[in-house]
Parts: C-alpha cells; sequence; structure tokens
C-alpha cells in the first residue's frame, strides 16, 4: 500500500529502468566513439585547425581524451599555447 | 520489382527469427508475394519456427553455388502458396557464399516476389555482411534492455556506414506491466536513445512459445497479442498508417492519474 502511495506521488526509489538508461546512455557516448578509431585524429584535427586561427599551439603535445566519471562523460582537451595571434579569424 | 528487408539485431536471441516468420507469413496473408531467407547459415531456425524442416531438399548455398535451380531450393509455405523460405545450409559456415553472391540472389528473388525477407545471424561479422549485401531497406529488433539496446545502436551505425540509411526498429518482449512499474525501458526512453524510426512495438507473450512449439507462426492465432503486432507491422511495410496498440499508448490507470496530477 505505501508503495502504491509513493508510485501515487512520484516519489519512489530510483526505478530500474532510469538506472537501465542511464547505464546505457553512458556506454553509447562510449561505444560511439570508439566506432571509428580516427575518430579522435579527426576531431584533433579539426581542433587544431579551429584554434590555430586564433593561437599559436603545440600541437606535438595536444591531448584529446573522453573523460570518464560514474555521473558523466566529459571530453577533456589539453592543448599547449605558444603564443597569440595578432590578426585573430584570418 | 520487390523490396528486400533485412531484419537484423547485433545481439543474439531478441527474436530476428520469429519476427521474419511472423511478418512473412503477415504479408502473405494479406496476399504479397513473400520469399524468406535464412542467412544463418550452419544454425539455421527459420524452417523450425515456419514448421518447414521436413521438407527441405536444397538450401542457400546450394542454390548460390549453381548445384539446383533457385526454384527448386524454395520451399513453398503448408497453408500460403505464396509464401516460401530460402532455407540457410546447415553443414556449411559462413564463408560460403560471399557478398557478391547475395547482392545477385536478392536480385534474382525481387523479380519474382513482392518481398525478399532476409533473416540476419546474430553478430557483426560475415554473417551480417552477407545478410545486408543485398538489401535496400533494414529492420533492427531490440529488446527493452542495455545489451540489446547498444548492439543495435552498433549495428544501425553498421547499415547506415553500408548506404542503408534510415533503418526502422522493432521493440520485442515489451512487458507494459513492467513498464508502468517503471522496471523496464519503454519506447520513448529507447527511441530517444537511438534516434531511429519505430517500426512496431510487440509485446511480450506466451502465445509466441506455443506457436513456436508448433511451427506455425503466432500470427495465425486471433488472440495473440504479439500476432496482431505482427500484422499491423506487416500493414506498415506496405506503406499502411497503423496506430500502435492501445496498451502501448497511454500506459496504465497509476500513469494516467500521475499524469493529471502533473507528476508524470
Amino acid at each position: 500500500m505505501l508503495g502504491l502511495l509513493q508510485r501515487l506521488l512520484g516519489q519512489e526509489t530510483q526505478s530500474s529502468k532510469k538506472i537501465a538508461k542511464e547505464r546505457l546512455r553512458l556506454v553509447l557516448v562510449h561505444d560511439r566513439a570508439d566506432v571509428s578509431p580516427h575518430f579522435f585524429e579527426a576531431l584533433k584535427n579539426d581542433l587544431v585547425e579551429v584554434i590555430s586561427k586564433y593561437m599559436e599551439i603545440d600541437t606535438r603535445r595536444l591531448e584529446v581524451k573522453l573523460h570518464n566519471s560514474p555521473e558523466a562523460v566529459a571530453l577533456v582537451a589539453n592543448i599547449p599555447v605558444l603564443g597569440m595571434k595578432k590578426n585573430y579569424g584570418s | 520489382m520487390g523490396k528486400v528487408v533485412v531484419i537484423t539485431s547485433g545481439k543474439g536471441g531478441v527474436g530476428k527469427t520469429t519476427a521474419v516468420a511472423n511478418i512473412g507469413t503477415a504479408l502473405a496473408q494479406l496476399g504479397q508475394q513473400v520469399v524468406m531467407v535464412d542467412t544463418d547459415i550452419g544454425l539455421r531456425n527459420l524452417d523450425v519456427v515456419v514448421g518447414l524442416e521436413n521438407r527441405i531438399v536444397y538450401n542457400l548455398v546450394d542454390a548460390v553455388k549453381g548445384r539446383c535451380r533457385l526454384r527448386q531450393a524454395l520451399v513453398r509455405d503448408k497453408h500460403l502458396e505464396n509464401l516460401f523460405l530460402l532455407p540457410a545450409a546447415q553443414t556449411e559456415d559462413k564463408t560460403a557464399v560471399t557478398a557478391e553472391q547475395m547482392v545477385e540472389l536478392c536480385r534474382e528473388l525481387k523479380q519474382d516476389y513482392d518481398f525478399v525477407l532476409i533473416d540476419s545471424p546474430a553478430g557483426i561479422e560475415q554473417g551480417f555482411a552477407n545478410a545486408v549485401a543485398g538489401a535496400e531497406q533494414a529492420v533492427v529488433i531490440t529488446t527493452p534492455e542495455v545489451a540489446a539496446v547498444r548492439d543495435a545502436d552498433r549495428v544501425i551505425g553498421l547499415l547506415e556506414s553500408r548506404g542503408l540509411k534510415e533503418p526502422q526498429l522493432i521493440i520485442n518482449r515489451i512487458r507494459p506491466d513492467m513498464v508502468r512499474r517503471g522496471d523496464m525501458m519503454d519506447m520513448d526512453d529507447i527511441l530517444d536513445i537511438l534516434a531511429i524510426r519505430l517500426l512496431g512495438i510487440i509485446p511480450e507473450d506466451e502465445h509466441i512459445v506455443v506457436s513456436t512449439n508448433r511451427g506455425e507462426p503466432a500470427v495465425w492465432d486471433k488472440g495473440s497479442r504479439a500476432g496482431l503486432a505482427f500484422r499491423n507491422i506487416s500493414r506498415r511495410l506496405m506503406g499502411e498508417e497503423v496506430p500502435l496498440l492501445p496498451i502501448f499508448n497511454h500506459g496504465g490507470l497509476v500513469q494516467r492519474l500521475r499524469r493529471l496530477m502533473g507528476l508524470k
């Protein structure tokens, strides 16, 4: 009876469906990134191209990866800056 | 000129063969000329699901390798004269045919049939590559579980990279009672994640077990909800607009109440 009341009021403990959905979402972020082995290469190249319009960067020490924690997946890019461009955007 | 539709899933055991048997039978009941092709070479199953295991003389590999004429390898259904099965070989393996041979086979079959339904093996290796090679339309089937949806996502990506754009999704074995309790992912959760068009939803149904035991697809059983869902899917494949079964449209009383109270 309490269970039914809680359900009516939407206060149930986290449903297993929500857990499933969240786990699925996280696993797919990784799967989709892994589908192409060139994914990170392509992403890096595009990042370099865009950022190079504004800054001089050290492309050899550039690092791009997915950071994985239980709650979220983040894209972490470590891009050493060598200097700013004066005529940026061109 | 007919359509070649592949039914695939990535994960095994989610209902590909059952879906092909039921959709094929339902399309034939609707008057279409249908051939079902089992491409699971070495592990053939479709023949037993449609109850034709005792009538097989030649198989897919025989036909492709020219050991018989294509016509000779086709097994006519027991009840419907416009429904045929092209069985897989049981004693060979997936390398027995090539993708090019499958393309040629499908091209020939669609001259004579309105629907060529390809039952794909599980996995994403050569058997999968063969199954999709000659297809021009793809249906992905999944169940509401993390592993099955994950594999479906992978397969959707592979299909699209092979030029099979806009695959459609069947969600199999949904239990509306568990969905209402919040213990099973529902249609919206899965569509949200996969970003794909829905072809239909099949409720979990004991009739499927019974009909598979008998070798008579559930679409023959007027009392089977899964059978009805498969008949609706077949009509959709023919271009008709058919609404989802009511059990999937509104949810249960509790859910409706909660929605009314703004708690959803």
